[in-house]
């Protein structure tokens, strides 16, 4: 690799600059959000001024504020729970017995992601009304768990690939029950994996923005569609966003970094790993 | 990743089949099944079924069936036209920046420099900002043409001011999306990268072969899977990009970013008419799974049962 030292300097240059570049506009919000309403509008830009948690006490101070991010924590929280639960054991029936239909299966699950929210906007909308579940947290619980459903089954599925079979092979001969087999042998092993899963579903969850925009209005409305609502006065409380927005996505940030390598593999399906 | 290595040595004597398993194993695959087989049928029969008859949600009463009228209706309404061609427009040139710029920035950051964890974890954050936000921090701190940061800074330069929204929407709106799904590709790419095999790399220079060479005819044959794979996952989310559109645009000025999306939106939510809508999903349905198709194909071919 010694080879490489004689260009380091520009290329490390330039991976910063791009890195820098790229991240800007979070840095931005991040330090606006720390300004007084009129210093965020100033012109010229102020990068250095005297730091206020002003914004952060007012947002705070609107009781709904609450509501909103409660709401995505219910709701993201809610829908991976859900699609764990139902893809953990059709994960492990794949994976450690599969039959001729398993693949068919499998692809078959990953096209069901293919179908556009916009397409079945107008049936899941009357549905949703009829049955009530119009502006529910239980209403969008659902959606999502369905919305992601596939791709937690696809990277189960896939890290229980990777546990040895001989395990539960001699796990079965001393007796071991499915039940057993899955809670202390598979479980524990994949645990890893599972945690991964359950972090891009929530990260997907959390920042899902048409179906959170479109069913609900105000009771059952997460942070994305709470910060949308700023859409509307704009120019007037830069700050105030800034610093609803950096509570918005300060935690989803901080996992997509810890999961940024198993996110691959969740993200395509496995095909890049 | 090590797991490439293990993947294909698996012991035939596993795949052996256990009848006494077979029974339970159907039924723990089924819940998942049944739901995603009503999520996916429901909804679609509704659609069509609903496509069929004039149903306004505002006149309930005056639901009738009419056969074609609502395809004749939106297939003749001109914004239709104009809401596919700029879906494709975003598509195509979304994609062409973010695999482009994706595909030179993951050889950038597979090159070793000082600090490039961080330097990574800075380039791919912004794919984890929620659409609405990076809507907004684009629209307001940004782009904003008195106030926003692009606008203080040609003004400095004695250039004028840009008004993004006004005279550049649909570029404005590809900015944003090409911003949040750049580090997706970069993501993605490095990875498929990082996989290549070094020695392969280490044998073509020995053989004299340069650095666009060595991209051209070793890099880049590697990465074409990678590459086709993220083309599709991000067409199936560029044809329905809403959330960006809804916060900053909502679809103006007139229809000049008005995609295939939210004009059904448009349509469903604001004129209630579910017929039309419902029309329109159809068409959006079909050409997404013109795009499936293919996403399909490649994802089959990687997957080993």
């Amino acid at each position: 690799m010694a080879s490489k030292s004689s260009h380091q300097w520009w290329i490390t240059l330039l991976g910063w600059l791009v890195a820098c570049l790229l991240f800007f506009p979070i840095f931005w919000m991040f330090i606006t959000s720390f300004k007084t309403e009129v210093a965020a509008v100033a012109t010229p830009p102020k990068l250095f001024f005297q730091p206020t948690l002003e914004n952060y006490v007012a947002i705070q101070a609107r009781a709904s504020y609450f509501n909103f991010a409660w709401n995505s924590i219910v709701i993201s929280l809610g829908a991976t729970i859900l699609s764990l639960l139902l893809a953990i054991p059709a994960a492990y029936a794949m994976s450690f017995f599969p039959t001729k239909r398993t693949k068919g299966t499998l692809l078959w699950m990953l096209s069901t992601k293919m179908l556009p929210s916009v397409g079945v906007l107008v049936p899941i909308y009357i549905l949703a009304r009829e049955l009530g579940l119009l502006d529910t947290r239980i209403g969008l619980i659902i959606i999502y768990t369905l919305i992601n459903l596939p791709i937690v089954v696809w990277m189960i599925y896939s890290f229980f690939k990777e546990v040895p079979k001989e395990i539960l092979e001699a796990d079965r001969m001393d007796g071991a029950s499915t039940w057993q087999e899955l809670r202390h042998v598979l479980l524990p092993l994949a645990m890893p994996g599972i945690a991964s899963t359950a972090l891009l579903s929530i990260i997907l969850s959390w920042n899902e923005a048409f179906w959170s925009l479109n069913l609900a209005t105000f009771n059952a409305a997460p942070l994305t569609a709470f910060i949308a609502s700023f859409s509307s006065p704009q120019g007037l409380f830069w700050a105030k966003l800034s610093a609803a927005s950096t509570l918005a996505i300060a935690p989803i940030l901080i996992f997509g970094w810890v999961s940024q390598r198993q996110l691959v593999r969740g993200l395509t399906f496995g095909a890049v790993k | 990743m090590t797991s490439v290595a293990t993947r294909p040595q698996q012991p035939p004597a596993a795949e052996q089949k256990r009848s006494r398993q077979k029974i339970p194993a159907r039924l723990l695959v089924a819940p998942s099944i049944i739901v995603l087989v009503l999520w996916m049928v429901v909804p679609l029969a509704m659609a069509l079924w609903f496509a069929f008859q004039r149903y306004n949600l505002l006149l309930p009463d005056n639901r009738e069936f009419v056969g074609f009228a609502n395809f004749t209706y939106i297939l003749t309404d001109p914004a239709l036209w104009v809401s596919i061609g700029i879906t494709l427009i975003l598509v195509v040139s979304v994609l062409l920046i973010t695999i482009g710029l994706g595909t030179a920035l993951a050889v950038l950051f597979n090159q070793d420099f000082a600090g490039r964890g961080v330097a990574r974890v800075l380039a791919i954050s912004p794919f984890f900002v929620m659409p609405t936000v990076s809507a907004l921090i684009w629209k307001n701190m940004l782009m904003h043409p008195v106030n926003g940061l692009f606008a203080q800074i040609t003004r400095g330069l004695g250039l004028g001011a840009i008004d993004w929204f006004a005279d550049f929407p649909l570029i404005a709106i590809i900015i944003i999306v090409s911003w949040q799904w750049l580090p997706f590709a970069l993501l993605i790419l490095l990875t498929a990268i990082q996989s290549l095999d070094t020695d392969q790399m280490e044998a073509a220079r020995m053989d004299g072969a340069n650095s666009v060479a060595l991209f051209r005819f070793v890099v880049l044959p590697h990465l074409s899977r990678a590459i086709a794979v993220v083309a599709m996952i991000e067409t199936i989310f560029f044809l329905a990009i809403f959330a960006e559109i809804f916060v900053t645009t909502g679809g103006g000025p007139g229809l000049a970013t008005t995609n295939l999306a939210y004009y059904i939106y448009l349509k469903a939510l604001l004129e209630f008419d579910v017929g039309g809508a419902s029309a329109g999903s159809l068409i959006a349905v079909v050409l997404a799974n013109i795009v499936a198709i293919f996403l399909m194909r490649s994802v089959a071919r990687n997957l080993d049962t």
